[in-house]
């Protein structure tokens, strides 16, 4: 049922990743570090299956976390959802809003990056609307106090970050994701080689849509107060995309790998010395791009190692 | 066409305009199965673009394409694939970033083939691909890229062939070995135009040539004859060679 390569990378990255992430709250007291890291590795994989496997680069990924997390949050106040129920609610806002913007997917290259980051600014704007307080709370925010639940949507995140990592794991080793790849290669060949370039790309948009309304969902319930600046912001979206890429996309390893090293020096540099911390980056991220434009993981392949 | 055999394609008045300029000015023409027609002509004739409208990427402004006597015109270019029509590319368009075997595997998952083809195997041995079947497409040269493209269209399993210049670019050996595979293939029934320059691949391997001009045809029959036509001269050389 599962091939041999699926079953390698969910024994060697999947299931210890989502242990470590698991049991580190038992030794680590800044839970909410944590789950940040719970977050992006998430986030990245979402990036991953998008970027990685059809070559959209996806500039305004975060539109689709923050109509998760206001998927979540309207359910939980207006329909007085429970929160497992609300994190259905958040995955199909998320869906929702990637069905709208499905024709920026006959753009490409820059053109649908740049729509794509004007799409998600949009849905800031709609969202903080004044006039929709009663329904978004407009600009002044969200409270789910009677929610609050930071262990459960741990827990519920972690369980995000496992599927995901599961389904890019099938992607790597599913004819499907084999189209995908053929599609971000060449859209003709893709066609005559009998792929539904349309069907298959629209799974993979609505798949990556999917991760990032569940993952807002759940970033609202562990957070419970949130402003729309906070899950609408641009940093969710050049976080996700520069740790994907940093890592190496195509891979499942590589998100995770930009994740840890990326996000553990924002972590380390960007308290004790906040003044170096955008040089220090900067330099890392240049150093990327003109060394190794295919991520930190393309180093092993280039040796050979197929790296899961 | 053979006229004891029903056309697998026929192709009846294609009109294609890019702006004011008629790429296919009514272009009819026929093919029947194990046939292979050569379309032949100088630049900006409409050879690829009449490939193009064929297998989906143009649509036409006018006239009929039918395959097995359906029309096929607004038919999306992976449903032609599953109908049984395939093409290669002038520039061949491989899969770069995967392995050989990778770009077959995947026309196989998706392509529908008649008879169940489950491995990519016989047709990187039976295009010489086998050796390199674990190398990336981007590592490949100009006439294995052109195989493998070859390869990617015949994993589908094919009834009609388009086939866009396959030849340009190959050496003697490789032109010989390739016009042979071309006929091997007519010979399990399959119909194949092919589109090129080189008058001597034309000549090894087609039945019958078309010669286009401006979208439409000015010949039709065996190359040989074509080259005693003086507007076919005309077109080639000029019409002061055609006097």
């Amino acid at each position: 049922m599962f091939s041999a390569r699926f079953l390698r990378d969910a024994a060697l990255v999947v299931v210890p990743v989502v242990a470590i992430m698991a049991v580190l709250p038992s030794f680590y007291s800044n839970h909410l570090l944590l789950f940040n890291f719970v977050v992006f590795l998430t986030l990245a994989q979402g990036v991953n299956i998008l970027y990685g496997f059809t070559g959209y680069l996806p500039f305004g990924y975060v539109g689709f976390f923050g109509a998760g997390a206001y998927g979540f949050s309207v359910a939980v106040l207006h329909l007085k959802a429970p929160p497992l129920a609300a994190l259905v609610a958040a995955g199909a806002a998320a869906c929702a809003l990637g069905l709208v913007l499905a024709p920026l997917l006959r753009l490409s290259g820059a053109y649908f990056s740049i729509a794509n980051l004007a799409a998600s600014l949009a849905v800031l704007q709609i969202i903080s609307n004044p006039n929709l307080e009663d329904i978004t709370r407009g600009p002044y925010g969200i409270s789910l106090s009677g929610v609050f639940n930071p262990t459960l949507a741990y827990g519920m995140a972690l369980a995000v970050l496992a599927a995901t990592l599961l389904f890019v794991a099938y992607l790597r080793s599913s004819n499907f994701g084999l189209a995908l790849q053929a599609i971000r290669e060449n859209l003709f060949s893709a066609s005559m080689a009998g792929i539904d370039v349309v069907r298959a790309r629209m799974i993979a948009w609505l798949a990556c849509a999917l991760v990032a309304g569940f993952t807002g969902g759940v970033f609202a319930w562990y957070v419970s107060v949130f402003f729309p600046e906070t899950v609408f912001g641009a940093e969710f979206s050049i976080f996700a995309i520069v740790f994907a890429l940093f890592g190496g996309t195509s891979t499942l390893l590589g998100p995770i790998v930009g994740v840890v090293i990326l996000y553990g020096v924002y972590n380390v540099i960007g308290v004790s010395a906040p003044q170096y911390f955008q040089l220090i980056y900067g330099f890392l991220i240049m150093a990327l791009v003109l060394f190794l434009p295919n991520g930190l993981t393309s180093l092993l392949q280039r040796r050979g190692i197929d790296v899961p | 066409m053979s006229p004891d055999k029903e056309p697998l394609l026929s192709i009846r008045n294609l009109v294609k305009r890019f702006g004011g300029f008629r790429a296919l000015d009514g272009l009819t023409l026929s093919i029947a199965p194990g046939e292979v027609l050569g379309l032949v002509g100088p630049n900006g004739s409409g050879k690829t673009t009449c490939i193009n409208v064929i297998s989906g990427l143009y649509a036409a402004d006018g006239g009929e394409v039918l395959f097995e006597g359906k029309s096929i015109s607004g038919t999306k270019s992976h449903q032609l694939v599953h109908l049984g029509i395939n093409r290669t590319f002038q520039v061949p368009k491989p899969f770069l970033a995967l392995t050989v075997r990778e770009n077959i595997e995947v026309a196989i998952a998706y392509g529908n083939h008649p008879e169940g083809l489950s491995e990519a195997g016989p047709l990187l041995d039976s295009l010489d691909l086998a050796k390199i079947a674990e190398r990336r497409a981007a590592e490949l040269n100009s006439a294995q890229q052109k195989m493998l493209d070859l390869a990617r269209a015949l994993a589908t399993g094919p009834r009609l062939l388009l086939v866009d210049e396959l030849a340009a670019g190959l050496n003697p050996r490789e032109l010989e070995w390739v016009g042979g595979k071309l006929k091997e293939l007519a010979r399990t029934n399959m119909a194949i135009i092919v589109v090129e320059h080189l008058m001597g691949f034309i000549e090894q391997v087609t039945d019958r040539v078309i010669v286009l001009n401006a979208g439409k045809e000015i010949f039709e029959g065996r190359l040989a004859e074509a080259v005693r036509v003086p507007q076919v001269i005309e077109v080639f050389l000029g019409g002061a060679h055609a006097a």
